[in-house]
């Protein structure tokens, strides 16, 4: 256990890894389910039409951002406003580019055009899934593509009664709805714990992203505070190796 | 109802702008890693990656939604340590920050 674990098996395709991958995103279908249909009610109080809530669903795909935009979405579009609306967007969605990376020392083995069209499926579920699967070991990539199909056709349809039900729903809170996303994530901590020395990181990301959160408006604290804790891991030099296993 | 007035154009337009910037981040930070060496360092900033994100993003909103969200939160945490179940987890957190609100507790 104890050994470096730099080099993993080459990434390959077999469909043995499609139902485990679709097992290891259930957790996050109900949240899914949840939230895309508080999104499909928001969008019709705003007065979208059901066609244009589903070209977004399938299109920008990131549900944090869509909410945070149709939250935001001007009365007029106007050049400015779009581009407002662009940097918004991007500004929540930049945390994807890092989780988009650190797929690539999986997923690099493979073709290009057998490695990038998975990339347009990287959400915070489908992607942590994944990480962890790879940590112990799992190279397969159906396993990741898998699961995050089922992720997007799951929000594709999530909108609709959401949407239809819009009066119902008006208010996700009443349902806990915005703990789904939070639920999961604290979820997914648990067993990425690894002793207090593993998590110095995550507290230095998270203080820097309450720091942010507070100094600049808008969601850059997300993106300032994940890159902040994994250059402070760069940083951190690695711990001495522990000699023989009798004490482990 | 015509195709103009259920996709309208302005509409398309914000749509396709967000999307491209979406796409962008997806694609790209793959393709920039294609250019860094993984390194011993590189590795650890990786392995560090899902627990900083996790915590970037979900520390502030949790701060920011009050005594409801924490709580439901680190009931979350407590069920994941019991069980060793995500659905749980999951449930749990929706349900406890629920009852909570219905029961007049924070918004």
């Amino acid at each position: 256990m104890t050994a470096p674990k730099l080099i993993k098996a080459p990434a390959y395709w077999s469909r043995a890894a499609i139902v485990p991958g679709i097992v290891a995103i259930g957790p996050m279908l109900p949240g899914t389910l949840a939230f895309g249909m508080a999104f499909g009610a928001l969008c019709a109080q705003k007065h979208f039409s059901l066609a244009e809530v589903e070209v977004m669903m399938a299109f920008v795909y990131g549900g944090l951002s869509q909410f945070v935009a149709v939250q935001s979405w001007p009365d007029h579009l106007t050049v400015s406003s779009i581009a407002t609306l662009a940097l918004l967007t991007l500004t929540v969605n930049i945390r994807f580019s890092l989780m988009s990376a650190s797929l690539r020392p999986w997923f690099g083995t493979l073709p290009r055009w057998q490695a990038y069209p998975p990339m347009l499926l990287v959400t915070d579920g489908g992607w942590l899934a994944a990480t962890r699967y790879r940590d112990h070991g799992g190279a397969d990539a159906w396993f990741f593509v898998g699961g995050a199909l089922v992720l997007y056709l799951v929000w594709l349809v999530a909108a609709v009664p959401g949407y239809l039900l819009a009066e119902q729903l008006a208010d996700p809170k009443k349902y806990g709805v915005d703990l789904a996303m939070p639920a999961f994530y604290a979820a997914m901590l648990v067993p990425a714990w690894k002793g207090f020395r593993p998590a110095i990181p995550w507290v230095i990301a998270g203080a820097v992203a309450l720091v942010v959160h507070w100094l600049v408006p808008g969601w850059w604290f997300i993106i300032v505070g994940a890159l902040s804790g994994a250059v402070s891991a760069g940083l951190m030099e690695p711990p001495a190796p522990k000699h023989g296993h009798a004490h482990d | 109802m015509r195709m103009t007035e259920m996709l309208r154009s302005d509409v398309m337009v914000a749509f396709a702008v967000m999307t491209a910037v979406t796409v962008l981040a997806r694609l790209g930070g793959y393709w920039l890693m294609g250019y860094v060496n993984v390194t011993p360092r590189v590795r650890r900033m990786l392995d560090a990656l899902p627990g900083s994100i996790i915590v970037a993003a979900a520390l502030p909103v949790a701060v920011n939604g009050g005594p409801v969200v924490m709580f439901a939160i680190v009931a979350a945490i407590a069920v994941t340590i019991i069980f060793r179940n995500d659905f749980i987890a999951v449930i749990t957190g929706m349900v406890v920050a629920a009852l909570a609100r219905a029961a007049g507790f924070g918004i």
